[in-house]
C-alpha cells in the first residue's frame, strides 16, 4: 500500500520546537518535512507593506533545523507563504537564509522558487474576462480596488509543488498558498488517497495544535490509500480523536466543507479512532473536485498614516457615563477643528475607551461603572504631518476637556511626553476574492537554482 | 438562570479569513449540548442582534461527536480596517456567552 510521512516541526515558520521534539520527528523516518510560512491572520499591514512578521533569526533557525534534518534523511521540504504574506520579496528573503544556512552548513540543494504575486495589469485582465469573484466579501472588484493594492497574492494549490518536487527539487520555497497545499502535496506524489491528504493537511497545518499539548513539539501525519494518521512528536503531548478532529473547527467558518485550489474537502462523514501511543486514524474523509479550478486572491493597500495618543481618566463625575463625555469632547474637537481649517476629507478621528466598550463597540451592561478608563485617540490622515497635527489640536482637551458645564477645569493623565505617536502606514484589505483559470501553473513563476557549496550561486 | 458561558465548558472567538468570525461553544457533554443547543437565545436572529449583522449572514453549525456548536458571522468591517476594535476577534465571543442559556 502507498503510504506517506510528512513531518510538520512547527504550526509556522519561526514559532520554534524543542530539540527532542524535533529529533522524534526525524527518527520517525518521514518523507518530507513541511511547514506554512504565514498567512493573513495578523491583518492587512504585512500583505500590504510586503514585510515579514517573524524574527529573521528566529526563521532561520527554523529553516536550519529542516535543512539538515532533511538532508541527513535524503528528503526535500517545503515551505510555503514565505516572508508571513507570500510577496514575491518574501520568497527572495527566504532564499538568502536558506543560502545563508547552506554556506554555513557546507553542502548544496536545489531550490525551486514558486512566486504567486500578480501584477494589477494581469488581474484587469482577468477581471475583463469575468474571472474575479467575491470569497466571502460583499464587494465586487473594480479596476480602482486593483489599482489601489500595493500587492496582491493568489494562493497556489497543490500542483506547483507537485511539479517542483517531480523535477527533484530538495527545497521548495512559495509564495502565499494555502497552508493544506503545502502539505497534501507529497502524499498525493505518493498515489494515497487524495481525501486522506488533503484533510490529514487541514488536520495538520498549525502543526500541534491538533494535539494535547499545543506549545511544545511538533506532528507527525501519515497518509495512506484509505486514511491517515496523526501523532504528536514530543514526548509530553499526545493526539485524541477530540483534539484532531476539534483542530478542524479552529479559524474556519464551515467545519464540514473546506475550498482548496481544485477541490473542496468534506470532512463531515470522516471517522477518528483512538490507536495506541498517542495515534489518531482517521478514515472517510471526502472530497469532490471542482469544476472550474479557482486559487484565492488577497490583496491589501495603503490606507493612509495614523497618529494615537492614549489618556487615563478616573474622574468619578466622567466614570458615570463616559460616552457621554466623550461624546461632548469630540463634537467640540470637531467644531474647533473645522474653524481652523482643516479639511474633513482628508482625515478622520475616533476616540475609544478602554475599560468601558472599545473592544465591543456596542452597549455596556446597565449599572457598570469602571474605576478608570483609558481613552485611546486613533487619527487616521492622508498624510503623518496632518495626523499628527489633529492629535495636536485635540491634545489640550484630552487634556482639560471640562467634565461638565461650568466646572472647574480638571487634567487627566497622559502616560507619554509627547502624547502623540506616530504609527506609520497603515494598510487595508482591498481584494479577498477567488480567481479562475484553466491551468493551474498559469498564474504561478517558477525558478530552480542549485545553491550553496558547489553551487552555482 | 444560568448564561451560555457559565453552562459551557469553553468558549472562544477567532477570525476565519480577513471578512468572518467564528466562535466555538464547547459544551463538554451531550447533556450540555442539548441543552445549549435548545435555547432560544442560540437563534440566527438572536445573534444577529447581538453582532449588528442580518440573520441571514449567520451560519451555526451542531456539531455533536464533539458536542461543539459553532457560530460564524461575517465582520461589520474587514479585519485591520483603520478603527479596528479586535483584530484576531479573540474577544468577540465574551457577547455570546453573556446570553441566557
Amino acid at each position: 500500500m502507498n503510504t506517506c510521512r510528512v513531518f510538520v516541526p512547527y504550526g509556522a515558520l519561526g514559532t520554534g520546537i524543542s530539540d527532542e521534539a524535533f529529533a522524534n520527528g526525524i527518527a520517525m523516518n518521514p518523507d518530507i518535512i513541511s511547514v506554512d510560512g504565514g498567512s493573513t491572520d495578523s491583518g492587512p499591514y504585512y500583505l500590504g507593506n510586503g514585510k515579514c512578521k517573524y524574527a529573521r533569526e528566529a526563521l532561520k533557525t527554523d529553516t536550519r533545523k529542516m535543512i539538515v534534518g532533511a538532508h541527513q534523511l535524503g528528503i526535500p521540504i517545503t515551505i510555503g507563504s514565505c516572508g508571513t504574506c507570500g510577496v514575491d520579496e518574501g520568497v527572495d528573503f527566504m532564499e538568502d537564509i536558506c543560502r545563508e544556512i547552506l554556506e554555513e552548513e557546507g553542502f548544496s540543494a536545489k531550490i525551486t522558487k514558486i512566486y504567486t504575486e500578480q501584477t494589477k495589469e494581469e488581474m484587469k485582465a482577468k477581471l475583463a474576462e469575468g474571472k474575479i469573484r467575491p470569497l466571502g466579501t460583499r464587494v465586487d472588484v473594480t479596476e480602482d480596488i486593483l489599482d489601489s493594492c500595493s500587492h496582491i497574492v493568489a494562493a497556489s494549490g497543490v500542483e506547483p509543488f507537485i511539479k517542483a518536487l517531480k523535477d527533484g527539487a530538495d527545497i521548495v520555497l512559495c509564495g502565499r498558498a494555502t497552508d493544506t497545499a503545502v502539505l497534501a502535496c507529497m502524499p498525493i506524489i505518493k498515489g494515497c488517497s487524495e481525501a486522506a491528504a488533503w484533510h490529514g493537511a487541514k488536520v495538520c497545518e498549525c502543526g500541534a495544535l491538533c494535539s494535547t499539548n499545543p506549545q511544545n513539539g511538533g506532528i507527525f501525519l501519515t497518509v495512506d490509500e484509505t486514511g491517515f494518521e496523526v501523532q504528536a512528536t514530543a514526548a509530553d503531548s499526545t493526539c485524541t480523536p477530540y483534539t484532531v478532529s476539534a483542530h478542524l473547527l479552529y479559524e474556519n467558518a464551515d467545519p464540514f466543507h473546506l475550498v482548496e485550489p481544485g477541490v473542496v474537502i468534506d470532512t463531515s462523514r470522516a471517522v477518528y479512532t483512538q490507536l495506541p501511543g498517542g495515534k489518531v486514524r482517521v478514515e472517510n474523509s471526502g472530497i469532490t473536485k471542482s469544476d472550474v479550478y479557482t486559487m484565492k486572491l488577497e490583496g491589501a493597500g495603503p490606507a493612509g498614516y495614523q497618529t494615537i495618543t492614549l489618556v487615563g481618566i478616573r474622574d468619578r463625575i466622567i466614570m458615570k457615563n463616559p460616552q457621554d463625555w466623550l461624546d461632548r469632547l469630540a463634537a467640540f474637537a470637531q467644531a474647533k477643528l473645522d474653524r481652523l481649517g482643516f479639511d474633513r476629507k482628508r482625515y478622520s478621528f475616533l476616540l475609544r475607551p478602554y475599560g468601558w466598550n472599545a473592544v465591543y463597540g456596542g452597549d455596556v451592561p446597565e449599572g457598570y461603572v469602571p474605576n478608570e478608563i483609558g481613552v485611546l485617540l486613533t487619527v487616521t490622515a492622508d498624510e503623518q504631518a496632518l495626523a499628527t497635527q489633529i492629535a495636536k489640536v485635540m491634545n489640550p482637551l484630552l487634556l482639560h476637556f471640562e467634565v461638565a458645564k461650568n466646572r472647574p477645569t480638571p487634567s487627566f493623565a497622559f502616560p507619554f511626553s509627547p502624547a502623540e505617536v506616530e504609527k506609520g502606514r497603515i494598510y487595508e484589505f482591498k481584494l479577498y476574492h477567488v480567481v479562475e483559470m484553466e491551468d493551474p501553473l498559469s498564474m504561478v513563476r517558477m525558478s530552480t537554482a542549485v545553491v550553496g557549496k558547489g553551487g552555482a550561486n | 438562570m444560568a448564561s451560555i458561558g457559565e453552562t459551557a465548558y469553553y468558549v472562544r472567538s477567532k477570525n476565519a479569513g480577513p471578512f468572518m468570525v467564528t466562535v466555538d461553544i464547547f459544551c463538554g457533554d451531550p447533556e450540555t449540548f442539548a441543552k445549549i443547543s435548545a435555547s432560544p437565545n442560540l437563534s440566527k436572529e438572536k445573534i444577529a442582534e447581538v453582532y449588528l449583522v442580518r440573520p441571514e449572514e449567520v451560519k451555526i453549525f451542531y456539531i455533536e461527536n464533539l458536542n461543539v456548536i459553532k457560530v460564524s458571522y461575517p465582520r461589520r468591517l474587514p479585519q485591520g480596517q483603520k478603527y479596528e476594535r479586535d483584530m484576531h476577534a479573540g474577544q468577540q465571543y465574551v457577547q455570546i456567552s453573556e446570553l441566557e442559556v
